[in-house]
């Protein structure tokens, strides 16, 4: 039988995918990006098992707004993408670095 | 009312509306200055001021199934934010109009942040403070990069969207946890809950850890505050001047809704970790302070220490403390804007007064002006008569209160090193030659406020009453 | 009333802000109008305060105008205590400051930052109102840092030179010592009283006198002691006592006017004002007495010697200024609190228009400052000459003139005040005092002598050029000239015997040394002929005179003729260099090689270098190699905000 606990274990190996994907990740922006995708889905993942296990709906509307949200934020990031690679032609991590100290 | 039962969201809705108008309006401006987009934008502003004003003072309000609420903080960090996001587009103005940057997405996006700090203030349940803070957050990375032309710009836009996502996301799995162990995602439900069975549960505690890097990351306190240099260095300077001033109020509002009201049951577990934060941020903030050369930079790095402070009020876990942060929280905003305002002012047409070296002699140019970007330091640095001293006293209070000496001697060293940098501005003002001996291109308007500012800073330091006072009264009618 | 003492102390800053940020529009003319008609009407209201306490016989006003703060119960607060003491204070320091500022207005004439000077000497008068005219200990220290801060602005006025830049810092440092001590003293009267106001701690002094503290755990110090010599210690600061004095002499890089006004008549005694302000306390603790007594008969002999040394008009009147801060410090120290407020007084006056004086010489010699190459200025420049005769007169106490009076009273209150027994610190005071004043007339007689008598040393250009100063210099010399001969006549007698004032100052009736001197006084013309027929002090100054007449006057003539004829006894018979050989090789060398001994092992290595270098460079370098962990890299940042993550969750499990 599929648990609770399954669920949430399955929901922190995502997590901790999409954290180890984007300091491992040092080439490509895009990569960043669909790394946060993951962040997300993940956190979704523990909302619906959350809100199954509870037999409360709210957490499920949660969901809804999050995907949404990600939607909006996908946009965003996406058009900074844009920005930054007419300024640079280069969408490359490690050159992104004019800042420091 | 007009809104009918919705009345008590009635500051957000105008100012969605009015955000519809500006919206449509400035696809028909033409003009080049875009006066009516500015006007349309400090009236929106003074609209939505007036629908603050009109609601009840001092009711507790709950609204949408008690999601929203409406409260005395939430008005008192509703008025703040309106205003100095009203003085950072006055000081943008003649900037952007030098610059040719003058598009109706500053005041735009300037808005639509404003309507995420005002829902995140009246947050009453984990959904409305999401939705706040993204639209927030979503509104600040588009602003970060908004000039198009600039490679510096973009990066350090890149760098907050990314950084910025994964602390919502990290916040986010907070509030997940926290929604599986006490099944609700209302401040008072979550409260019920833990005080009834689940303090010591421990998956309700690494929620929380999750949830307090959101928070920390927000405010900018040290380690999740690699994002906040950077940006600062890299916006244009009225954006920065936006991201250091009104987001500050949101991060506060951030932190009580979730913590106190939500978890305060839970004090004694957050309390080490804000402590660790505070104490990184006042230490790391103003000893990296002392190595820039780079003014934004620098305030940064203080905006940093000063997070610190903030932090350290909240630790303490009393009223006194939560007041000493609103206090706190409430004049560094007016300090802030007006220190990014100075160094708007001293920009011009294709340059930027970014470098310490560029305040130089500012005494020989505009006494008057020294004097005010003197009391912006002064008030930063904590130096008596000026309202950051007070700011700082309410704190240290407040830690010895709560019994903590070591802290208050930990603050108290690091004002001592932070004096350091601010006092190096003003000896660059008053002590060395010029390099640079244009003239201000500031319209009177902005003159004046940015000198009504400056003054605001001494006069609130010399009668600290009335703004103590109802912060404290605020404070007491909320918790 | 209260309108009066608002309008004495906000004229000046009014001045100040209108002269500092509208210089430009209001030109130069401008800034020196207002500034001088608001510290001129300061000065009258002053003297109307005064007259309206002294002569109409006014009650003392002890009231607060504004409560900033209260905190913990801990009233913070504005507030006026207007007594006599405030009001001579105030007088003294509006009249000192009316004649500088008209006396900058012919000696700053040519400099740019002519609308800035002004601006600062004005808020130095504010400033300095502000710390006389306190009701509390808070406000009180917001006036000392005020006025330190405006005097720091001014010594590095002339900020493009190296040693004046120097000075500035010197004096700021300095000064930082004095100021940790007092800023403790007053966190000692908070802790003990939980008071800032004057009236309270005061009325409490008894209890804070019966307590103790453990500082070093196992030794038990009276509260009232440590108070009481924490207090002090910023007194040593601003009053550049010894060994905090070292800031004077190099403040002379400021411009000569602020030497006149801050560094001689009214700031560097603020330390004198704030000890006699305080007596109620001071007198619970004979130690700290003592201390007082010490440190101030250390300063007021050990610094007049070296004032024969100096060469710098300027450094000579400094080291002078020392060593008459000395005499107060040690007036205070016998309780004798009016005749160090007496002796203030009269030395505001005298000394100011001494350092008027060698500001108006300087001018004619065209800012050369070295008396050697001066002399004979005497018929070039007849007011300078004849009012520089009065001051120095004051200065070394003959007989008639205001620093006589001051003084001598000073002398007899030392040699009165047996209470503090007849050991070590009696005699060492006594002696200090009493040579004291053949020092002080030898050193004021020889730059006198070298300055306006003897052969013309300066260089013909210069000479061709030497005329009297402008009017604007020369009436502030005299209307200085006139309360420095003839003040002592008529205040002595009310202002030491005749309780002047009153409740302000509180000394308990064993040390009253004053009192005992009152006894057997009769006038003031008794008081010279009592002073002529027994001291020694009157003879040791004419001494003083005359020796400096003889080595610096009479003697530069002969040396070469004796030196041909007796090259044997040259040396022996020369007494000029034997002094000097005296003074340079022995006091001087030796205090120097002490000194830069001191210099370079405390202050260069362990102040400077290990502990304010030290510091700030440790912290500078923590801060470079801090700066580096933000790399730039996303993916660093990224790692930090996990770490953090780490931290917190660390911190939970360990928790």
């Amino acid at each position: 039988m599929i648990g609770l606990q399954h669920y949430l274990t399955l929901s922190a190996i995502l997590f901790s995918l999409s954290i180890a994907g984007i300091f491992v990740n040092r080439r490509n922006l895009i990569l960043l990006l669909m790394c946060i995708e993951l962040m997300l889905l993940a956190v979704n993942f523990n909302f619906i098992a959350f809100s199954r296990s509870l037999g409360d709906e709210t957490g499920q509307v949660f969901v809804f707004f999050i995907l949404t949200v990600a939607a909006a934020e996908a946009a965003i990031g996406l058009a900074i993408l844009v920005v930054v690679f007419r300024n640079r032609r280069s969408i490359n991590v490690q050159e992104l670095d004019t800042m420091k100290g | 009312m007009i809104f009918g039962q919705f009345s008590p969201a009635a500051p957000e809705i105008t100012l969605l509306i009015m955000i519809c108008i500006v919206l449509i309006a400035d696809l028909f401006v033409e003009d080049e200055k875009r006066a009516t987009t500015f006007w349309l934008a400090i009236a929106s502003l003074a609209v939505t001021a007036w629908a603050v004003l009109a609601s009840a003072p001092d009711a507790h309000t709950l609204l949408f199934d008690g999601s929203y609420v409406s409260d005395a903080l939430s008005q008192v960090l509703k008025l703040f934010a309106i205003g100095t996001v009203a003085i950072g587009f006055l000081y943008a103005r003649d900037y952007l109009r030098q610059n040719k940057l003058m598009k109706g997405e500053y005041y735009l996006l300037g808005l639509f942040g404003l309507l995420g700090i005002m829902i995140m203030t009246s947050a009453n349940s984990m959904l409305t403070m999401y939705l706040g803070l993204e639209t927030l957050s979503l509104s600040l990375y588009a602003l970060v990069a908004f000039d198009r032309n600039s490679a510096t710009s973009a990066e350090s836009a890149m760098k907050y969207f990314v950084l910025g996502a994964i602390a919502s996301g990290t916040l986010l799995y907070g509030i997940s946890w926290i929604y599986g162990i006490t099944g609700s995602l209302q401040f008072d439900g979550i409260a019920a809950a833990v005080r009834n069975d689940a303090i010591n549960s421990m998956p309700l505690w690494f929620g929380m850890a999750f949830m307090i890097v959101g928070i920390a990351f927000k405010f900018g306190a040290v380690p999740f505050h690699m994002w906040l240099p950077d940006v600062y260095q890299g916006a244009r300077t009225p954006v920065t001047l936006y991201i250091a001033s009104a987001p500050k109020l949101a991060a506060l509002a951030l932190i009580l809704r979730i913590l106190v009201d939500g978890l305060g049951e839970l004090h004694v577990v957050w309390q080490g970790m804000i402590m660790v934060l505070a104490v990184l941020s006042l230490v790391v903030g103003n000893v990296v302070a002392i190595a820039q050369t780079n003014i934004k930079r620098m305030l940064g790095y203080s905006a940093i220490a000063h997070v610190g402070f903030i932090l350290i009020a909240i630790f303490t876990g009393s009223q006194d403390g939560y007041a000493a942060a609103l206090f706190y929280t409430l004049t560094y905003v007016v300090m802030a804007a007006g220190a990014f305002g100075m160094v708007i002012l001293l920009s011009r047409k294709g340059f930027e007064a970014e470098n310490l070296a560029d305040f130089k002699g500012l005494n020989a140019r505009s006494p008057w002006f020294a004097l005010m970007m003197l009391f912006f330091m002064f008030g930063m640095a904590g130096v008596p008569p000026w309202v950051g001293f007070f700011a700082k006293l309410n704190v240290i209070s407040a830690v010895l209160n709560a019994g903590f000496p070591i802290l208050a001697l930990i603050m108290v060293l690091a004002s001592v090193i932070g004096a350091y940098y601010y006092l190096r501005v003003i000896w660059y003002m008053y002590f060395d030659a010029a390099e640079d001996r244009s003239v201000f291109q500031a319209d009177i308007d902005t003159r004046i406020v940015l000198s009504l500012n400056g003054v605001a800073v001494l006069v609130l330091g010399i009668i600290p009453g009335w703004l103590l006072t109802l912060c404290i009264n605020v404070i007491r009618t909320v918790y | 009333m209260h309108g009066i003492h608002l309008t004495i102390v906000l004229a000046p800053l009014a001045a100040a802000i209108v002269a500092g940020l509208f210089g430009r529009q209001i030109g130069r003319a401008g800034a020196h109008w207002i500034t001088n008609l608001a510290v001129g009407s300061s000065f009258v209201l002053s003297a109307m305060v005064l007259k309206h306490l002294y002569l109409d016989g006014g009650q003392a006003e002890n009231y607060s105008l504004y409560t900033w703060a209260v905190s913990e119960g801990l009233r913070m607060e504005v507030g006026f205590l207007v007594d006599r003491l405030t009001a001579l204070m105030m007088v003294v320091v509006t009249f000192v400051s009316w004649m500088v500022h008209i006396y900058t207005i012919g000696y700053m004439h040519d400099d740019p930052g002519y609308q800035r000077f002004f601006s600062y000497i004005s808020l130095f008068t504010f400033a300095m109102l502000m710390l006389v005219m306190s009701n509390n200990f808070l406000q009180l220290f917001f006036g000392w840092e005020a006025v330190g801060v405006v005097s720091y602005l001014l010594i590095g006025f002339w900020f493009k030179r190296e040693t004046a830049i120097f000075a500035n810092l010197k004096a700021f440092l300095v000064n930082r010592v004095g100021d940790f001590g007092f800023i403790l003293g007053i966190a000692g009267v908070v802790m003990f009283t939980n008071s800032l106001d004057y009236a309270t701690v005061f009325a409490s002094a008894g209890s804070i006198a019966a307590q103790s503290v453990e500082v070093l755990p196992g030794i038990p110090w009276n509260a009232m002691t440590l108070i009481c010599i924490l207090l002090f210690i910023g007194a040593m600061g601003k009053s550049a006592q010894a060994p905090l004095h070292v800031w004077l002499p190099d403040s002379m890089e400021g411009p000569t006017p602020i030497s006149a006004l801050i560094h001689a008549a009214t700031m560097v005694t603020a330390g004198i004002f704030m000890v006699a302000r305080m007596s109620p306390l001071f007198e619970l603790s004979e130690t700290a007495l003592a201390v007082v007594l010490t440190i101030g008969a250390i300063t007021a002999f050990f610094m007049g010697l070296l004032g024969i040394v100096q060469n710098d008009i300027k450094r000579v009147i400094a080291y002078s200024t020392l060593s008459q801060l000395g005499y107060m410090t040690v007036a205070l120290g016998v309780s004798a609190y009016s005749a160090a407020i007496f002796h203030l007084m009269t030395h505001a006056f005298f000394k100011a228009l001494l350092f008027l004086g060698a500001g108006s010489v300087i001018i004619a010699m065209h800012h050369e400052q070295d008396i050697r190459k001066m002399g004979g200025l005497r018929k070039y420049m007849p007011i300078t000459y004849w009012t520089a005769v009065i001051g120095t007169l004051a200065l070394i106490g003959f007989p008639g003139t205001s620093g006589f009076f001051s003084k001598d009273a000073l002398i007899e209150a030392v040699r009165e005040s047996h209470w503090h027994g007849q050991g070590a610190v009696y005699w060492i005071a006594y002696l200090s005092v009493v040579l004291g004043v053949f020092v002080t007339a030898l050193y004021s007689f020889r730059m006198f002598f070298l300055v306006f008598h003897g052969e013309e040393r300066m260089d013909k250009e210069t000479k061709s050029h030497l005329h009297e100063s402008p009017w604007v210099v020369t009436v502030p010399l005299i209307l200085l000239a006139i309360p420095s001969a003839i003040i002592g006549w008529f205040t002595i007698e009310p202002v030491l015997f005749g309780g002047f004032f009153g409740e302000a100052i509180r000394v308990t009736s064993e040390h009253d040394v004053l009192a005992r001197i009152g006894e057997t006084f009769h006038g003031s013309w008794e008081f010279i002929v009592h002073a002529v027929t027994a001291g020694p002090a009157v003879y040791l100054a004419l001494a003083g005179a005359l020796t400096a007449w003889f080595l610096f006057l009479k003697r530069p003539d002969l040396p070469e003729k004796w030196a041909e004829k007796f090259s044997g006894v040259y040396n022996l018979l020369d007494r000029k260099y034997y002094f000097d050989d005296l003074y340079i090789k022995g006091f001087a060398a030796g205090g120097r090689r002490l000194g830069l001994f001191l210099w370079k092992s405390g202050d260069e290595l362990v102040i400077d270098g290990m502990m304010v270098n030290g510091t700030a460079r440790s912290i500078g370098r923590f801060a470079s190699v801090l700066r580096r962990v933000q790399t730039g890299y996303l993916y660093h940042y990224a790692f930090a905000m996990f770490f953090g993550l780490t931290l917190i969750l660390a911190w939970l499990l360990w928790a």
